[in-house]
């Protein structure tokens, strides 16, 4: 197990490694730079910068030098003192435009998640304990419908609907009269009562998937000898589905858990975007509008590094819960 | 089990392809998709035809105009009546009503803007409009600078729908070709490719959508753009298939045909293409059904959020931009209607890709 876990921290160091290579050429990737950013804003507003200004915001901001030794100054600037670099849109360090935002990305994921869970597990499992149920097929289509619909759709069909027949503001966090008021009760209530929105329909989407996956896992497990076994020892049924096949159907579980801490911060990007949730999203896609690729950059290596970190854990819980996957593990 | 061999038996002469078809007969909902989808795509290819006017001709004066009731009489025949607006002084909101003084003759087969079949035969016939090409005519309503919702949706339906096409496409020539090199070579080759795929496997996607898309130039035209649009969500799309098909070959290269291909002096070609391909082709074909409503809610997101494909061009995801404040869709509902067909094709297309992996598992 140990052995394994270091293979696994090693390969996962060379995979950063080119993660952050690629995102480097990905911030390089636009025609022109900060620069020509500057100078369009510049003539849009009919003025004329002298080619020794220009020459002197690229020594400052580096962009004169070959791409290599760009691509070393940012990225060890990133590993040794946590620098991300600049927003040239916003110019503040790119560490705190996100840090601002992250608490209310994670609330947001870690809320989903759990809606999620608690929705798609016990009908996943329902589903195929009586498959082929008047139940089973109202789930099924519905989990159909859930991956079929756009998230933005049903953010915006909420909304409309929200808006027509209740009169309420949905977007947002707050209601107006909250928005600027320091917190107490009523401020947290009238929060709760704007999350649980964007929540379904950050969830809808995961649930319907996940209702499936648990569903098919299930259904693999439920006609194996193991099962007939316990039956005929006579295990109690509901006992029996618990121990068992339900057990080693919630896989899924611990890989939902990888894509919790990329979610923490991408933080539902569409959704937030279309409900003008304060999350990290609008900013991601703001700086991705205005080429703003330093944050764009930053974006896609902190989310990278997450998933990849992400992935690992929910390797390592898995093999923690799965005996079979651990045998697996400790064999190679 | 007796039935199963009594099928089998009656069904010995036929075909793989022939077997699959009969499968998927027997899976209700992905026969209806397939209904649902194929006079979709049929409109979407012939959309000029279809749509009552181009997509940029606009009644400017009529922003925002609410769909029009198709009418029948006998003295009219078939009409729709003309609208007249009034700005309320206060707020400057223009509000429409249905002015039944004002009637506008509807026709089939009428004269309107010109268009080219399948880009190639200039026409100006379509299937329904007005008889007077000048007035305004709107079933699902229009957008903010007057221009008809319907036809945009038909004439967007192109670009939509092809796009998942296109995509897969291009996801199945890679997937296909990198995983059948891992697959059969196996040993180092195979090793590092897979290392590869897991790396971009580990790669978030709607970041990554939107950073390279980003990087796509302003100034690159309708076709450049939606062609790196494709590129760019075909990119990720290729390592799921790849795996699949890798996995393939590792269990068929230890197959007893395959043995007996090779003792028979069949060359590494004969036997890939010959032999191996088609044992697992339909399985694949069934996995990449799966990718292409992927595909098409990756280009209406990434059109949604602005980064996609841009005005002029026109596709569901560009429509539904303009759905995108609640304003506008307070204002405008039928705004929502390309979001409406996205869900009907995708949902079509996933019934379509079950059914489709139903009939092409043998071992059910």
């Amino acid at each position: 197990m140990l052995r394994f876990l270091v293979r696994r921290l090693l390969w996962m160091a060379v995979t950063l490694a080119a993660i952050s290579f690629v995102t480097f050429v990905v911030i390089k990737l636009p025609p022109g730079d900060y620069t020509s950013t500057v100078i369009a804003n510049a003539e849009a507003r009919g003025q004329d910068i002298p080619d020794s200004q220009i020459a002197e915001l690229k020594r400052h901001y580096g962009l004169d030098k070959p791409f290599m030794v760009q691509y070393l100054t940012w990225i060890s600037g990133v590993v040794l003192h946590g620098d991300l670099g600049q927003s040239f849109a916003w110019n503040q360090s790119v560490a705190s435009l996100i840090g601002n935002r992250v608490l209310l990305s994670m609330v947001l994921s870690i809320a989903s998640l759990l809606f999620v869970w608690a929705i798609a597990f016990p009908i996943g499992i329902y589903s195929a304990l009586r498959q082929y149920s008047p139940g089973d097929y109202v789930a099924s289509f519905l989990g159909f419908i859930g991956m079929a619909v756009p998230e933005f759709m049903l953010a915006l069909v909420m909304m409309y609907v929200g808006f027509r027949y209740f009169g309420q503001s949905v977007g947002g966090l707050f209601s107006p009269e909250y928005a600027d008021a320091a917190w107490n009760l009523g401020k947290l209530l009238d929060l709760v009562s704007h999350l649980w929105v964007p929540i379904v329909v950050v969830g809808v989407a995961g649930t319907a998937g996940l209702i499936r996956i648990t569903r098919a896992n299930l259904l693999d497990e439920l006609h194996k000898p193991y099962v007939a076994t316990a039956r005929a020892k006579g295990l109690p049924e509901w006992k029996l589905l618990l121990k068992y096949p339900v057990r080693m159907s919630l896989s899924p579980f611990f890989s939902t858990v990888g894509w919790l801490l990329p979610g923490l911060i991408s933080g539902e990007t569409i959704v937030s975007v279309v409900m003008s949730l304060p999350t990290s999203g609008p900013l991601l896609l703001g700086a991705v509008k205005s080429q703003d690729m330093y944050l764009v950059g930053s974006f896609v290596l902190i989310l990278s590094t997450l998933t990849v970190i992400g992935t690992m854990l929910s390797d390592l819980a898995l093999a923690w819960w799965d005996p079979r996957i651990r045998a697996r593990f400790q064999k190679g | 089990m007796l039935q199963q061999n009594a099928a089998q038996q009656t069904t010995v002469s036929q075909t793989q392809w022939r077997l699959m078809w009969r499968q998927f007969r027997r899976h209700k909902l992905a026969l209806i998709g397939l209904i649902v989808l194929v006079p979709i795509y049929f409109v979407a290819a012939f959309g000029g035809f279809f749509a009552p006017s181009g997509s940029d001709t606009a009644h400017t004066s009529l922003p925002y105009a609410p769909p029009q009731r198709l009418n029948v009489s006998t003295e009219h025949g078939l009409f729709v009546y003309g609208f007249s607006s009034t700005r309320n002084d206060e707020t400057f909101e223009q509000t429409f009503t249905v002015d039944k003084s004002k009637i506008i003759d509807v026709g089939f087969f009428v004269h309107g803007d010109e268009y080219k079949v399948l880009g190639v035969i200039p026409s100006d016939i379509h299937l329904i409009g007005p008889t007077t090409a000048s007035q305004p005519f709107f079933l699902l309503g229009a957008d903010q600078s007057g221009r008809d919702l319907l036809s945009r949706l038909i004439l967007g339906a192109r670009v939509s729908l092809s796009i998942g096409l296109v995509g897969v496409f291009a996801s199945f020539l890679l997937g296909m070709l990198i995983g059948g090199i891992s697959g059969y070579l196996g040993g180092r080759v195979d090793n590092a490719i897979q290392r590869v795929i897991e790396f971009i496997m580990s790669i978030p996607t709607l970041p990554l959508w939107m950073a390279l898309s980003a990087a796509l130039p302003g100034s690159w035209g309708p076709l450049t753009r939606y062609f790196a649009i494709t590129v760019i969500l075909s990119l990720i799309g290729w390592t799921g298939l790849a795996r699949d098909v890798r996995g393939r070959f590792l269990s068929l290269r230890e197959e007893d045909f395959v043995m007996a291909a090779r003792l028979d002096g069949v060359g590494r070609g004969g036997i890939i293409f010959g032999h191996m391909v088609p044992s697992f082709a339909s399985h694949i074909i069934a996995s990449v059904s799966m990718a292409v409503p992927r595909m098409i809610l990756g280009e209406t997101s990434l059109s949604f959020l602005g980064l996609g494909l841009q005005p002029p061009a026109v596709s569901w995801g560009v429509l539904l931009e303009g759905a995108q404040n609640i304003r506008a869709v307070a204002t405008a509902p039928w705004l929502l209607t390309p979001g409406l067909a996205v869900v009907v094709v995708v949902l079509a297309m996933n019934f379509v890709g079950d059914g489709l992996r139903d009939a092409a598992d043998p071992y059910k």
